[in-house]
């Protein structure tokens, strides 16, 4: 228990930092620490395949690709736009407000006793393999085609001449 | 956690970094004599005989050259990059099995580091990890050569892991298994139940797709193009000097080296060996005998990278990325669908 506190307040640490920190780049690099963090977490819930889903997909390929693109805008201090007051008071109510909601949701659940697991190996590869493409097969295959859907947009939208296609 | 758990582990830990290192340096002397050889030259004769103290004289020029922070750059991220390099190219030896078990009085001892049941997937995290050393020291050298040069290997490392990954898949689909350990003990032997047991033989287009997505992942012609010097000096590495030159020159060999191990075990046996169920030999001399069968192979890769890179030019741009998305990806589905159908015909028959 005491490994999972120190972990979490690493985590809650890194997004601070995610937050706080005046460079966009320095920002990705904290955020690639936090998800490194949460990659911990999973491994202590014996979720392996997600840890390590969550170590390829988001550490090793989203986070790559918000790195290269802040690289090549290049922030910094001169270019960045210049935000009016008023839209940080909106940003400071929006962001209180959806705090508040998900505290009231989080108050309404019951608290799961995380030692409890009806079946400690379900994070497994085999057994989460099972779930998924037995009791969940439609809205896997659904959320596929989902992002089938957006890979082709994208694709369209790189296109340079629309007309042409 | 039991005493003699722990000290297993770090002396296994300890013997492996250190034949990373002495592998990495002496491959950097084998690189110049096989391209001596291939040009037609000698190669370096001059430290020791045949040269072979050339890569400690190189470490000690690279540790008493100058260390320059350009004032521009940013200086942590400067010095944090080639730490990176290093640190993920060597972390994925941990869960490659070395040999099998070995018994000393009543201990089975375990020559792997970590058998974790994702094993492979695991190594798959670290290549991909493997980007950030260079996008970090491109950027942090504040120069327009680094940061070409790492936007070069950003986009290259994330479209060949997609054939990379795809090219597993089928793998995986024939062993029914993530772990690296089971996956090397299914390969035991050479020949089994009629046909031979090493996966090259059951996935040849996959081992083909592995070994091109490898070579552009540890950035070596003919797919260097963060570094080709004819167009950006020397791409990432352009403001670096020293030891941390060293760094990202080093990390590359170990790279060479932890994927050489990577595929003698999924596809080449691992520690396995001909005959080696009809010798009668001890558990334990056979142990011995599969660590320096499995150092022979990676040996074999290693030279393998070296005479590919002494031997093709470099690709253009375009071609790599035609290469990777239009070849590569395309071929590694069309294997998984052709895997796919011939394990359920052979489960029908």
């Amino acid at each position: 228990m005491n490994l999972f506190y120190f972990v979490a307040f690493l985590s809650v640490f890194f997004s601070l930092l995610v937050i706080f920190s005046k460079n966009p780049v320095y920002s990705v690099l904290y955020l690639i620490v936090t998800f490194f963090t949460f990659s911990i977490h999973y491994i202590l819930l014996n979720a392996q395949f997600l840890a390590i889903v969550n170590f390829i997909v988001y550490m090793g390929a989203i986070l790559v690709l918000f790195l290269y693109v802040l690289m090549l805008l290049n922030l910094n201090k001169e270019s960045e736009p210049m935000k009016s007051n008023l839209l940080k008071v909106v940003g400071v109510i929006a962001g209180l407000c959806l705090l508040l909601t998900v505290a009231g949701s989080l108050k309404l659940l019951h608290v799961s006793d995380p030692v409890l697991l009806k079946n400690p190996d379900i994070g497994l590869v085999r057994n989460l393999g099972k779930v998924l493409f037995k009791e969940f097969l439609l809205p896997f295959e659904v959320s596929s085609i989902l992002l089938l859907s957006a890979m082709v947009g994208a694709v369209l939208l790189a296109k340079k001449d629309i007309t042409k296609v | 956690m039991e005493l003699t758990f722990v000290i297993e582990k770090v002396v296994l830990v300890s013997v492996i970094f250190l034949i990373t290192l002495g592998i990495a340096a002496y491959s950097t002397l084998a690189e110049r004599k096989i391209a001596g050889y291939i040009q037609g030259r000698v190669g370096p004769h001059r430290a020791g005989p045949f040269g072979v103290f050339q890569p400690l004289a190189d470490g000690g020029k690279m540790f008493f050259k100058e260390e320059i922070i350009p004032s521009q750059s940013n200086p942590f991220l400067f010095i944090a990059a080639p730490c990176l390099a290093l640190l993920t190219a060597s972390i994925g030896s941990a869960v490659i099995p070395w040999g099998q078990d070995v018994t000393i009085g009543d201990r089975v001892i375990q020559l792997q580091v970590a058998n974790i049941n994702v094993g492979i997937l695991y190594i798959f995290g670290v290549v991909s990890l493997g980007v950030y050393g260079i996008m970090i020291a491109g950027w942090s050298s504040n120069n327009k050569y680094s940061l070409m040069g790492s936007v070069r290997a950003a986009s290259q490392n994330i479209s060949y892991e997609i054939a990379m990954g795809l090219s597993l898949i089928a793998l995986l689909m024939v062993t029914q298994t993530l772990s690296m350990r089971e996956i090397a003990e299914q390969q035991n032997g050479f020949w089994q139940n009629g046909w031979f047991s090493w996966n090259i033989f059951c996935q040849p287009i996959g081992f083909l797709v592995f070994i091109v997505c490898s070579f552009a992942e540890c950035n070596r012609t003919p797919f260097d193009l963060p570094e080709s010097e004819n167009e950006l000096v020397a791409g990432y590495h352009t403001e670096y000097s020293g030891f941390k030159l060293g760094a990202f020159l080093f990390s590359e060999y170990i790279n060479m080296f932890v994927s050489s191990a990577v595929m003698s075990t999924l596809y080449f046996g691992g520690y396995n060996f001909p005959f080696m169920n009809d010798l009668g030999l001890s558990s334990n001399i056979i142990a011995v005998l599969g660590v320096l069968f499995l150092f022979a192979k990676i040996f074999f890769f290693i030279f393998f990278f070296m005479w590919i890179r002494w031997t093709v030019p470099r690709f253009r741009y375009d071609q790599l990325m035609n290469l990777g998305w239009k070849v590569l990806i395309p071929l590694s589905i069309a294997n998984i669908v052709v895997t796919g159908i011939w394990i359920t015909v052979k489960d029908l028959l």
